[in-house]
């Protein structure tokens, strides 16, 4: 993350996030393959990286080899052909986006980091710390109720951040500055998507 | 690599002649200020008391003492709002951060060692 000043020079917070460009690797139909949906593909990558399956894949469609490949569902009659390649000019600046990445992975922690428990005095002959408290009741219903929170690994989990304002599109350098933050560390793989529940933004 | 597109993007909106003050110098800050349609020039006069974080998020503080309460104002440094950094006086400074300032009162509140003045064997 970094900051920047906006026209009205003030200093906001941005993520930069590099998007594409993304070529149309295949189009699914619903006669084909029983649903609409566009696959596009992100990251050259060398021919000896991939399998030959993979590579038999992107020869088919025409397009160089690429790392990482995901499908986006569509309306079916799409506008996407295969070989068309997907940039930053999709995007404008202003535009709400949703943001899908995967969060850091914490390890395994306590319910004090996981879930902001309190926890339990520090001193004065307390022997209840960073515990969790009551699991529940008694011989009724003598058992824990299901999603009772308590230790467990936290983080590295599928997050979507929605409604983030694009601050810039820098095309040349398929860049765009997002506000805010977004799940994930530095260089992970994100998806970035028109925002699916943007309000009428205010006049 | 990642850390070289940051820079990149927020190279252009540096403002380079925003180097020549350092902490311990009295400037006067003119700061545009807008007012419904007009905007005027308003100065923040004061000792620069802290100047950190680097490229285009570095800050300064500074400090002055207004009607016997100290008030302490942070700027970006390279924020389009400031017009420009007077300096008055420059000063000799043992530390980068002239936190002790906020414990001094009286005349000792806007005390530094003047660099005219040691320059001058005083």
């Amino acid at each position: 993350m970094t900051q920047v000043f906006d026209e009205e020079n003030r200093l906001v917070p941005v993520t930069v996030i590099e998007a594409g460009p993304c070529p149309v690797t295949q189009v699914k139909s619903m006669e084909k393959d029983g649903y609409d949906a566009v696959q596009i593909g992100y990251r050259p990558q060398k021919q000896q990286r991939l399998s030959k399956a993979a590579l038999g894949h992107f020869k088919k469609a025409g397009v160089e080899p690429v790392a990482e490949l995901q499908e986006f569902r569509t309306n079916g009659d799409s506008e996407f052909n295969i070989g068309d390649v997907l940039t930053v000019e999709k995007f404008e600046a202003g535009q709400k986006i949703d943001v899908i990445g995967t969060s850091k992975g914490r390890g395994f922690q306590g319910v004090v980091k996981r879930y902001g428990f309190a926890g339990g005095p520090a001193s004065h002959g307390s022997m209840f710390h960073r515990r969790g408290g009551s699991y529940g009741m008694c011989q009724w219903p003598g058992h824990v109720i299901k999603g009772k929170k308590m230790p467990g690994h936290m983080g590295d989990v599928r997050r979507t951040v929605q409604n983030l304002q694009i601050i810039k599109v820098v095309a040349e350098k398929n860049l765009i500055l997002i506000k805010g933050s977004i799940p994930g560390s530095r260089g992970s793989l994100v998806t970035v998507r028109t925002a699916v529940k943007n309000k009428a933004s205010k006049a | 690599m990642s850390q070289a597109i940051l820079e990149e993007i927020t190279k252009d909106q540096l403002i380079e002649d925003r180097a020549d003050f350092k902490v311990g110098d009295g400037v006067r800050v003119h700061l545009k200020v807008k007012e419904g349609e007009k905007t005027r020039i308003q100065i923040f006069q004061g000792i620069v008391i802290c100047r950190k974080g680097g490229g285009l998020q570095e800050t300064f503080t500074v400090r002055r003492i207004a009607s016997g309460v100290g008030v302490e104002k942070v700027f970006p440094v390279h924020s389009p709002t400031i017009e420009k950094v007077e300096v008055d006086r420059e000063s000799i400074t043992m530390r980068a951060r002239m936190y002790y300032m906020r414990d001094r009162i009286g005349k000792a509140a806007n005390q530094v060692k003047e660099k005219r003045l040691v320059e001058a064997g005083r």
